[in-house]
């Protein structure tokens, strides 16, 4: 089997995750942060390093601002719903997943102004769109630091100080780069980081967070779950300080501590030699793929502008018929359609049909990568 | 040693931090319920030797825990003769 889909979520999980979650449940099995017993504290300690091993990835200045969720849907919720405001004016791109536009469209339903600036077909951004898009105030600059459709990288680095300059704080979607591509907080000027921990880093679903940097009150995000947090019990009103504030009832202990051993595992191999790793194979699929005749590759052909996800469709056939083809016949497995970000398809022509996506990972090796080939080959020309 | 002192924190995460940080610092410290006399914050205190109570406030503002208070458990339970 060919497993293609990390853009998805990766596959296999490294050993060390799925001994960490059963070590886990079976040493340190009690409710972290609730009672004062040995088996409540094991798990907080449990999910105590997991901050330490986040913050330390994304050089995030405190572990007690890495708020666990869910995923990054749930994150990027956390930070839209929380600290925009009727009123207020945020500015997005057109390569966003659903898990920005929808929340967006809501607000903006709710009188929240919102400014897209649109991509180019190869998914990058003009930086004078950028500018001129700011010239304005805004409250918030939400973006996706790659795009899951074409692998587009965005520039978050350049576009932070634009963004600071408008009064804008900046939200980053992390969901494709968290453990692919080096993220860090303070020199690229992030002020929330949204990661999924399902991905990039390992671990197993259920995992995510929001991280917050040390520039931000975090009294100006209201909490989307209130509740009990082990803390200030006496008090009906939810607590101020982190990571309680944002993370009410019992936590995904089991996951984070996989997403905890997924992420050290990231450390340890190190995000540039696993980025080295992928863009080498994704090299090699973009070329090859670009040569088959119909076949149209999207993203950029710059390797340093893109991650290992990669779009491609073949003329005169449907994309559900060849991932269909692809996995019956050739156990590769994709993902096709739309990936859930319309506006991404839309910026690059593809919608509604979608495309092709094939993604690497740090476990996807070069025969791997040719098997796939010659099955696309197969399966577009026969 | 006797650990005699105990620090209170907010929230659990602060107090499984500090206790990492003074186990680095090779400061002997245990997790311990909250003391119900002194506060009911959060659900665990960090107890430590008090003799050493300069060190560890030290410690704790060197590495930016916050704390809710730190006290003498034999003061706290009256206990002092």
């Amino acid at each position: 089997m060919i497993y293609l889909d990390h853009a998805a979520t990766s596959w296999p999980k490294p050993p060390q995750v799925i001994r960490a979650m059963a070590d886990y449940l079976d040493a340190a099995g009690g409710n972290p942060g609730r009672s004062g017993h040995r088996l409540s504290i094991a798990a907080g300690r449990i999910v105590y390093q997991a901050r330490e091993t986040i913050a330390e990835l994304f050089n995030a200045p405190d572990p007690l601002r890495v708020i666990f969720t869910l995923n990054a849907t749930h994150a990027l919720n956390l930070a839209l719903q929380g600290f925009v405001q009727p009123g207020d004016r945020v500015v997005t791109t057109s390569m966003e997943h659903n898990a920005v536009m929808r929340p967006l469209r809501a607000l903006e339903a709710q009188g929240v102004q919102v400014t897209v600036i649109p991509g180019a077909p190869d998914g990058s951004l003009d930086l004078q769109d950028v500018a001129n898009a700011l010239q304005e105030p805004a409250k918030l600059v939400v973006l996706t630091h790659a795009s899951n459709v074409t692998g587009t990288i965005l520039p978050v680095g350049v576009i932070t100080p634009l963004a600071h300059r408008a009064g804008a704080l900046v939200l980053v979607d992390a969901a494709q780069t968290a453990g692919v591509l080096p993220i860090d907080m303070v020199e690229m000027g992030i002020d929330l980081l949204a990661f999924t921990g399902h991905k990039g880093l390992f671990g197993p679903p259920g995992t995510g967070g929001l991280v917050i940097s040390d520039r931000i009150d975090p009294a100006l995000i209201e909490p989307l779950v209130r509740g009990g947090t082990g803390s200030r019990s006496e008090f009906e009103e939810q607590p101020e300080f982190l990571p309680d504030r944002f993370e009410s009832g019992t936590p995904n202990g089991v996951g984070i501590a996989g997403l905890g051993a997924g992420a050290r595992c990231v450390l340890e191999r190190g995000v540039e030699e696993i980025r080295a790793h992928e863009i080498e194979l994704t090299r090699v699929l973009v070329e090859v793929l670009s040569g088959i005749p119909g076949l149209v590759v999207y993203g950029p052909r710059k390797m340093s502008h893109r991650t290992a996800t990669i779009s491609f469709t073949a003329k005169g056939r449907r994309v559900s018929d060849i991932g269909l083809r692809l996995d019956e016949d050739f156990r590769v497995l994709c993902r096709v359609g739309l990936h859930c970000a319309p506006a991404a398809h839309r910026t690059i022509g593809t919608f509604p049909e979608g495309t092709v996506r094939f993604a690497a990972g740090m476990v996807t090796t070069t025969e791997d990568i040719y098997a796939a080939l010659t099955a696309v080959e197969q399966v577009v020309t026969s | 040693m006797s650990l005699d002192g105990v620090v209170l924190f907010h929230t659990s995460s602060a107090a499984l931090r500090a206790e990492k940080i003074c186990q680095r610092a090779q400061i002997a410290v245990k997790l311990v319920p909250t003391p119900r006399e002194l506060s009911s914050d959060c659900g665990i205190a960090l107890s430590f030797a008090w003799s050493q109570l300069e060190e560890m406030k030290t410690l704790l503002a060197a590495g930016r825990v916050d704390t809710a208070g730190i006290h003498s458990l034999i003061r706290a339970r009256g206990a002092v003769t």
